[in-house]
C-alpha cells in the first residue's frame, strides 16, 4: 500500500480547516402518544472528524448511514442539534453551529456543495455562463459584467468547458459535462471547501474516472479540502487520503485510506470491503455475506448499532455501545477489534 | 446444447420527431436453459431496449427491421418467433408466460395502491390454471422462498413498506412464480447497496440452479457480472462489440471499448494506479458515427478503416469474438 496517501494525512500536526465535536443531527418524528417526548431520528449522533486543509476526505456508508446529513450539517443545511464544528481557514475562523448573518454569508463563499444528480441540478432555462456565474452575482463577488465574464471562463477552463458550451443550454450536454459544468459553479467563488455529495454514482464508469481524475487535480491545484461522500469504497479508495465509515448515524472507523484498506478493523468495513464484486470470476463465493439489513434510525438497537448484522456479536455488543478508538491515527469503535484483527 | 432463445439480426429504430434514432443494430445472440448472459453497455448503449424487444415491450413508435428474428424454444413445441406474433392473447407466453422481467426500479415497478399479494396472485391466475386459495399459497411460498421473513404478514402489504433490498426480492418472487423458462433481469442490483446487492445476487444464481432457468443479466457493472454470468456481450451505441465467456472477455478483452470499460473501473488491489478515463462523451444518438461506432473515442481509431467501414466480428477463441477493425489482419497489415 502506499505511503503517499498516508504521508499526505498530517492533520494531527496543523489546525484541521474543519473540526466537529458530538455533532449531532435529530430529527423530530410526529408522535402519537399525548405524554413523552416525540421520538426522534438519530441521522447523526455525536460525530467526531478533522478534516485538514487541502485533504481529499471521505465518507463511506450504506443508504440511510446518515453520511450525507453529515456533509450538509457542515454546510449549515442541516439543523444542528448538538456539538460544535469549528472552521478555521486561516484567514477566519467560525463555529459553524451558530454561524448567523454576514458571518454565514461569507462562510457560503468558503463552502461548497456539488450534488448527486447532474440532471437536477442544473436550472434548464439557464445558459451554461448563467449557470456559472450566478453564485457571482448573488453573492456580489464581482463588479461589473465583464468582470463575471473574465471569471467564469476562466474557472469554465478549469472543468474543460470551452466558449462555445458556455453559450448553451444544460439539455445539450452528457452527464460527464453536466457534472463539469456544477463543478465549475461550485469553483467559481473560490472556495476552501467542498462537499461532493455523490458526485459520480449517476455517472457512467468511463466518464466517471474522467470528473474524479478533475476533481483530483483541483484540488492539488487551488489547494481546496473536500468532503467525498459516498457509499462506492473502490472510488473513495482511489482519491480520498483520509477514509470515515459510517453505520447508523454512528462513525465506525476512521482512518487514513491506506491503513483503512490494507487493514480494515470494523467488521462492518471489511464486509463492505468484502461485498464489492471482484472483476476476476474465479473470486466468486469468497465474498463475506451480511445478513439482514441496515436497521431503521427510528428504533436503532441498542449497544453497538452493528450488532443485528455481525457475525462477531456478542453480549456485551447487544448492551454497551462501544466508543471510537483511535491508536496510530486508525480510530474504530468496535468492542473486539483487537481480538478480530488477531484471528 | 439446445438454446433457449435465439436473437438474429435484432435491428430497431425509434420515429421521434427528429428523425429516426438507431437503438439496435444487427444483434444476435442466444441463450441456453441454466445459462446467464450478461449484457454490458453505458446508459445508452441501448442494452434495456433489447432486453423489451424480447417481449415486444417497446413503445409503439420503435420500428423493428424484417429480418429481426427472436426464436423462443420450449420443450416439445415448434420454436416461437416473437416478432411474428400479432395477437396480444398469443403474447402472453412472451410476457410473463416462457419470459419474466425484474426491473431496475422496484419501487416504480409495483402498482403502489395494490398489495403485494394481490399483484402476486394476479398474475398467477392469468398465466396457470391455479385457484385464488392455490395462488396465494404458493405466492407465500415464493416469498417465503426469497428469504423474506413473515412472508404471510408481507403478502398482505404494499411495496411502500417494504425496503429496498425487500421490494427487490419480492420482485424476484413475483417473476418467478410463473416458473419461467428465461428471466430479463434488467439492472436488478444499481439500486442497491453493496452489502444488499451481494445477497440478491447469491439467490438469484441459487434459483438458477433450482429452477434451470436462463437470465439474461444486464448490467453496467462489470464486476456484478464478473461474479455471476457465464458468457458476456458488450453493447456501445446499439451494437455489440465483444461476446464470449466471462473469463475470456474480462481477461483478454480484446475490443479497445472493452479495455477502456476495465481500465476505468476502480480497481482495490492497487491504490497507485491512476484512473484511465475513456476520452470524450457518448456520441449523441442522432449522431451515430460511421463505420465503427467507437471510432470517435477510439485510442486506436485508424483512418481509413475505422472510420468509413463497419467491421465484423473475427473469432478469437471458440466462443470469444469482438468487432474491430484492429483485429482483422488484412487491414492492419
Amino acid at each position: 500500500m502506499s505511503d503517499k496517501k498516508t504521508a499526505n494525512n498530517t492533520a494531527s500536526t496543523k489546525t484541521p480547516l474543519i473540526k466537529t465535536k458530538g455533532l449531532s443531527v435529530h430529527y423530530p418524528l410526529r408522535s402519537n402518544k399525548i405524554f413523552g417526548p416525540p421520538p426522534v431520528v438519530r441521522a447523526v449522533d455525536g460525530i467526531d472528524i478533522e478534516i485538514a486543509a487541502g485533504s481529499f476526505f471521505g465518507l463511506v456508508g450504506e443508504s440511510g448511514s446518515g453520511k450525507t446529513t453529515l456533509g450538509r450539517a457542515l454546510l449549515q443545511a442541516a439543523p444542528i442539534t448538538h456539538g460544535s464544528i469549528e472552521y478555521n481557514d486561516g484567514e477566519v475562523s467560525y463555529n459553524i453551529e451558530t454561524l448567523k448573518g454576514a458571518d454565514l454569508k461569507d462562510y457560503r463563499k468558503r463552502a461548497q456543495l456539488i450534488f448527486q444528480d447532474p440532471y437536477a441540478a442544473l436550472s434548464p432555462r439557464m445558459t451554461v455562463r448563467d449557470i456559472i456565474a450566478e453564485p457571482l452575482e448573488v453573492m456580489g463577488l464581482t463588479k461589473t459584467r465583464a468582470e463575471t465574464d473574465a471569471r467564469v471562463r476562466e474557472i469554465a477552463a478549469k472543468c474543460r468547458l470551452s466558449l462555445e458550451h458556455l453559450r448553451r443550454f444544460p439539455h445539450a450536454f452528457s452527464g460527464g459535462q453536466r457534472q463539469r459544468i456544477s463543478i465549475a459553479r461550485a469553483l467559481v467563488s473560490n472556495p476552501k471547501f467542498i462537499v461532493a455529495d455523490e458526485s459520480v454514482a449517476a455517472l457512467d464508469v468511463s466518464i466517471q474516472a474522467d470528473v474524479l481524475n478533475l476533481l483530483k487535480d483541483i484540488q492539488r491545484e487551488m489547494g481546496l479540502a473536500f468532503l467525498f461522500v459516498s457509499h462506492d469504497l473502490s472510488v473513495v479508495a482511489h482519491v480520498c487520503d483520509h477514509v470515515a465509515v459510517m453505520y447508523l448515524g454512528r462513525l465506525v472507523e476512521s482512518a487514513p485510506t491506506g491503513a483503512l484498506f490494507a487493514k480494515p478493523r470494523h467488521p462492518y468495513t471489511r464486509a463492505l470491503l468484502s461485498a464489492i464484486p471482484s472483476l476476476d470470476p474465479d473470486d466468486r463465493g469468497k465474498a463475506q455475506k451480511l445478513e439482514g439489513e441496515i436497521p431503521s434510525p427510528t428504533n436503532p438497537p441498542p449497544g453497538c448499532k452493528f450488532n443485528t448484522r455481525c457475525p462477531h456479536a456478542q453480549d456485551k455488543c447487544r448492551v454497551d455501545e462501544p466508543e471510537l478508538v483511535v491508536q496510530d491515527g486508525h480510530g474504530v469503535a468496535c468492542h473486539f477489534w483487537q481480538e478480530l484483527m488477531d484471528k | 446444447m439446445a438454446k433457449l432463445i435465439e436473437v438474429e439480426n435484432l435491428t430497431l429504430q425509434f420515429k421521434t420527431d427528429e428523425g429516426l434514432i438507431t437503438a439496435v443494430d444487427d444483434v444476435s445472440f442466444s441463450i441456453a436453459p441454466g445459462e446467464i448472459l450478461g449484457l454490458v453497455g453505458e446508459s445508452g448503449s441501448g442494452k434495456s431496449v433489447t432486453a423489451k424487444s424480447l417481449m415486444r415491450l417497446n413503445p409503439s413508435n420503435a420500428i423493428y427491421s424484417e429480418d429481426t428474428k427472436i426464436n423462443l424454444h420450449l420443450d416439445g413445441q415448434e420454436p416461437i418467433d416473437i416478432m411474428q406474433i400479432k395477437s396480444a392473447k398469443d403474447m402472453k407466453v412472451a410476457r410473463g408466460g416462457a419470459i419474466s422481467m425484474i426491473f431496475q426500479e422496484p419501487m416504480a415497478s409495483f402498482a403502489p395502491a395494490i398489495t403485494i399479494g394481490d399483484q402476486m396472485v394476479e398474475q398467477l391466475l392469468i398465466h396457470t390454471d391455479y385457484n385464488a386459495a392455490k395462488a396465494k399459497k404458493y405466492s407465500i411460498e415464493m416469498l417465503d422462498r426469497v428469504g423474506i421473513s413473515d412472508a404471510d404478514k408481507r403478502f398482505k402489504q404494499y411495496a411502500f413498506e417494504l425496503s429496498g433490498g425487500m421490494r427487490q426480492r419480492a420482485m424476484i418472487a413475483m417473476a418467478l412464480s410463473t416458473k419461467p423458462k428465461l428471466l430479463i433481469a434488467d439492472e436488478p442490483t444499481t439500486a442497491l447497496d453493496v452489502t444488499i446487492q451481494l445477497q440478491v445476487i447469491d439467490l438469484m444464481k441459487d434459483l438458477v440452479k433450482e429452477f434451470g432457468m436462463g437470465i439474461l443479466f444486464i448490467t453496467h457493472d462489470l464486476g456484478v457480472i464478473a461474479q455471476t454470468a457465464d458468457n458476456v456481450a458488450v453493447m456501445y451505441l446499439g451494437k455489440l462489440i465483444e461476446k464470449g465467456s466471462v473469463r475470456d472477455v474480462l481477461r483478454n478483452p480484446s475490443h479497445p471499448y472493452t479495455q477502456g470499460l476495465i481500465d476505468a473501473l476502480p480497481q482495490l488491489d492497487n491504490l497507485d494506479v491512476p484512473l484511465k478515463a475513456i476520452a470524450g462523451d457518448i456520441p449523441s444518438p442522432l449522431e451515430r458515427p460511421p463505420g465503427c461506432v467507437f471510432h470517435t473515442r477510439c485510442p486506436k481509431n485508424l483512418v481509413t478503416a475505422c472510420q468509413a467501414t463497419v467491421p465484423e466480428f473475427t473469432t478469437l477463441k471458440k466462443d470469444h469474438e469482438a468487432a474491430c477493425h484492429l483485429l482483422n489482419e488484412e487491414v492492419t497489415s
